[in-house]
């Protein structure tokens, strides 16, 4: 497989970052695997981490008293995991893998460390992240306007 | 009658038919196995109904229209179309309100389906009196109808052999705008015979250009001498008194281009304010086509009718979409017909799809005025970029 | 144009509130030929007429297919006609996809609820006519698992390595296993050449925008994306005025239109 930095640097979100900054990052990165139903994280637990999808499959959930609803699933080049940027970093959601999930995993207090010591990556990693974050905004809002319901849809 | 050694009057030709011969031009156009159809005083208006003789005519009738206003008043002398366009517009005839379109069978015990096509056999019909912004709107309606895979059979049959007898209009209303529109007042195409009446101290006469074969055939047999350039210029004048006289005038400007870069102007919200939606605008407009649907079935349940009907835009239920209507608010309704009559109308027809005939403003309840509302639109436009080129 | 009386030969419920009714001509009479992405006027006795999306040409193996919704008086009728009976059927009518334009390049096709209806004739083409296009990716979206069309088909899809296939739903119930979200995601994922790309859409137009939307940030140009569109027909020959949009007369002009021909008129309030 292609080395870390590489990864970063085929991924979208970080399409701003110099590659300076990419090997920067990249630095603090390590890469994992997650078996079929592992958890990426847990809702309620420290959340520490910062996870980009290289290939595979997670599933995030949240525990209804009937059962796991999936509300999203994330591929490869999707982020996961935000609550290492603000405190009290506890995760929100649950995520697991189905099937074997090949991750770059990162330590959210290096990352935060990092951008204090380096303004100008922290800057353009916040740019990163915000991109993802508004993205995934209008996804959840075009979930939400239920366009294929009998009232909106077509 | 049929003497062929007579010399008939041909296409391009002007002669003159005194008034006195009215009835015999009325009469000639009845042996062709026309179905005559002119203007008529009834219930306060002129509209067209069957015409036997020049008595049935509105002789000596003129009429007052501003916006959302209509009235006849008397003459001082015995014109016969001494007024200008009415409510009705010759459309219901060719295209009629209300038309069958097929009729279902069902076989017994509810089995089969059978369907048939209605037949298009309407009668002749000759139009007596069809002004020029009328003609036009004939013009324009045909370029609706009949090119493309699926012509109307039914406006095509009624439309190719009416006879259209057209009068250059000498009065017009106060509603007139067909100069500005460059329809009329003169009709130039599109007639079988156009009549210019004249009547000065000369007498009470009409001049009569004749524009086909078939116009030629109306005048054998009837009384006619050949018109002379004092005949020429006797209807030129008649003509030159209507240019001068127009109720109305639309801004000679690329309304296409303007309406299509002002679809946000707030003039829309403002007129809007007035208009009800009632749709008179659409049922009195000569080039209005719009229709809907309708099925019914008898009460045996082994008979249905598919017919169409006389349809408005400004019917909440007409821009129905699945999960609503398109077009809820009266701002948007008033929009779309006002652009499709006047911006939309040339990528689907080549044309406008106005006439100037002045009828939307007479007809409309509270006198919205087509050519005041351009006008408010071309003194402040707004939005820059017209949809058709936006980025 | 009058219809001709068909016999629904079969019925088959999609969802909820589609069924799919598989039509034959009578006999001695031919069935019209509808071009992928074309469509025909339905009609029920004494009841009246919808426009349908004709989800399947005929062909010598199989009948002429129409996707029906029950949403009003006419569809929800049709939709219960029961095999052995008769419909009338006219067409066909309005534009097609552009698949000829397509040749010697990939396709992507963007299908939305009940969009994938008048996109399977498209998709029967492509893989009847394989070796002509290069990559063929098929990105469909709905609302949950039960409320998707043609989902046997589908699977038969997915199973093929000339096809690249995708479904993903707004929402998951707890038997759903497969992706969720919206299918611009799907959009987002798939591996195509936006240089040399047509794709085609069909769906709710709130995501037809959002998609080609994210087409565009892919790199493929408006004049490469083309939608179907939705409107009234009441005669479907562009003499009734209801399906107008803009200048545009959507049962002639449409339902398949270039994204950039229409998307200035699409962001018009109350067009």
């Amino acid at each position: 497989m292609e080395s870390i930095e590489e990864t970063l640097a085929a991924t979208r979100m970080f399409h701003n970052l110099t590659p300076e900054q990419l090997s920067g990052v990249a630095q603090l990165g390590e890469e994992v695997e997650f078996t079929d139903r592992a958890r990426l994280m847990t809702e309620g637990e420290p959340a520490e981490s910062f996870y980009l999808i290289r290939e595979g499959f997670v599933a995030l959930q949240t525990e209804a008293p009937t059962g796991a609803i999936t509300i999203e699933t994330l591929h490869g080049g999707d982020p996961v995991g935000w609550s290492w940027l603000f405190e009290p970093h506890l995760a929100h959601f649950d995520a697991r893998s189905r099937g074997v999930t090949y991750a770059v995993r990162f330590d959210g207090a290096s990352l935060r460390e990092r951008c204090v010591q380096d303004p100008g990556l922290g800057y353009e990693l916040m740019r990163s992240f915000a991109s993802v974050i508004v993205e995934r905004l209008d996804a959840t809002r075009l979930q939400l306007l239920d366009v294929y319901g009998r009232v909106n849809g077509g | 009658m049929t003497d062929v050694a007579r010399s008939t009057p041909r296409t391009g030709d002007s002669v003159i038919v005194e008034r006195g011969a009215l009835d015999a031009l009325l009469g000639s156009i009845a042996r062709q196995g026309y179905q005559v159809l002119g203007p008529t005083v009834h219930d306060g208006a002129i509209v067209y109904r069957e015409v036997h003789s020049a008595a049935d005519l509105p002789i000596g009738w003129g009429d007052e229209q501003d916006g959302g206003t209509y009235r006849l008043r008397r003459r001082e002398d015995e014109a016969v179309f001494g007024y200008a366009v009415g409510p009705q517009s010759w459309k219901q005839f060719l295209h009629p309100p209300r038309l069958r379109l097929w009729r279902a069978r069902r076989g017994q015990n509810g089995a089969g389906l059978e369907i048939v096509e209605e037949p298009t056999d309407a009668p002749r019909y000759a139009f007596f009196g069809v002004r020029s912004c009328e003609l036009h709107a004939i013009a324009i309606q045909d370029r609706v109808f009949l090119p493309g895979a699926h012509p109307d059979l039914s406006y095509a049959s009624r439309r190719e052999d009416a006879l259209l007898v057209a009068v250059n209009c000498g009065e017009p209303s106060g509603t007139c705008f067909c100069v500005s529109m460059g329809t009329g007042p003169k009709a130039s195409a599109g007639y079988d015979l156009a009549l210019t009446e004249v009547l000065d101290g000369g007498g009470h006469r009409f001049v009569i250009e004749v524009g086909s074969d078939r116009g030629a055939l109306v005048l054998d047999g009837v009384p006619h001498r050949a018109a002379d350039a004092a005949d020429a210029r006797d209807a030129e004048q008649v003509t030159a008194y209507a240019v001068a006289r127009m109720g109305r005038e639309m801004p000679e400007v690329d309304l296409r281009a303007l309406l299509y870069a002002n679809y946000e102007h707030p003039r829309w919200d403002e007129v809007a304010e007035r208009c009800l939606t009632c749709g008179n605008c659409t049922m009195v407009c000569p080039t209005c086509f719009c229709t809907s649907a309708e099925d019914t079935a008898d009460l045996t349940g082994e008979e249905a009718e598919h017919s169409r009907r006389w349809e408005s835009c400004f019917s909440v239920h007409f821009s129905h979409v699945t999960g609503g209507e398109a077009r809820l608010s009266p701002r948007s309704r008033y929009r779309q017909w006002m652009t499709h009559k006047l911006a939309t109308w040339f990528d689907q027809f080549g044309t406008s799809g106005c006439v100037g005939c002045g009828r939307c403003i007479t007809w409309c309840p509270v006198g919205i005025d087509i050519t005041e509302e351009v006008s408010a639109i071309l003194s402040n436009p707004t939005d820059p970029t017209p949809p058709s080129e936006a980025s | 144009m009058t219809p001709r009386a068909h016999r629904v030969v079969s019925r088959r419920r999609e969802t909820a509130d589609t069924w799919t009714l598989a039509l034959e001509s009578l006999p001695g009479q031919k069935l019209p030929l509808f071009a992928p992405g074309q469509f025909g006027m339905l009609y029920k006795f004494g009841v009246g007429e919808v426009p349908i999306s004709v989800s399947g040409a005929s062909t010598a193996l199989d009948p002429l297919r129409c996707t029906v919704r029950a949403v009003g008086s006419v569809s929800s009728a049709l939709a219960a006609t029961a095999p052995g009976d008769l419909v009338g059927l006219r067409g066909p009518y309005g534009s097609r996809w552009p698949l000829a334009e397509a040749v010697a390049g990939d396709v992507v096709i963007v299908a939305g609820g009940l969009g994938l209806a008048p996109l399977r004739p498209a998709i029967h083409h492509l893989l009847a006519h394989r070796n002509e296009y290069e990559r063929v990716i098929v990105s469909y979206g709905g609302r949950s698992a039960d409320e998707m069309l043609f989902v046997p088909e589908l699977e038969e899809w997915r199973g093929r390595f000339d096809l690249d296939v995708d479904v993903i739903v707004d929402i998951a119930g707890p038997d759903w296993h497969g992706k969720v979200g919206v299918v611009t995601k799907l959009v987002e994922l798939a591996a195509f050449d936006p240089n040399n790309t047509i794709a085609m859409m069909c769906g709710p137009e709130v995501m037809l925008r959002f998609a080609a939307l994210t087409l565009r940030s892919r790199g493929v140009p408006k004049e490469r994306i083309y939608i179907s569109m939705e409107r009234n027909m009441h005669c479907a020959v562009a003499q009734c005025g209801h399906c107008q949009f803009g200048p545009m007369f959507v049962c002639r002009e449409g339902p398949v239109q270039r994204y950039d021909v229409v998307e200035p008129w699409l962001r018009v309030q109350e067009l």
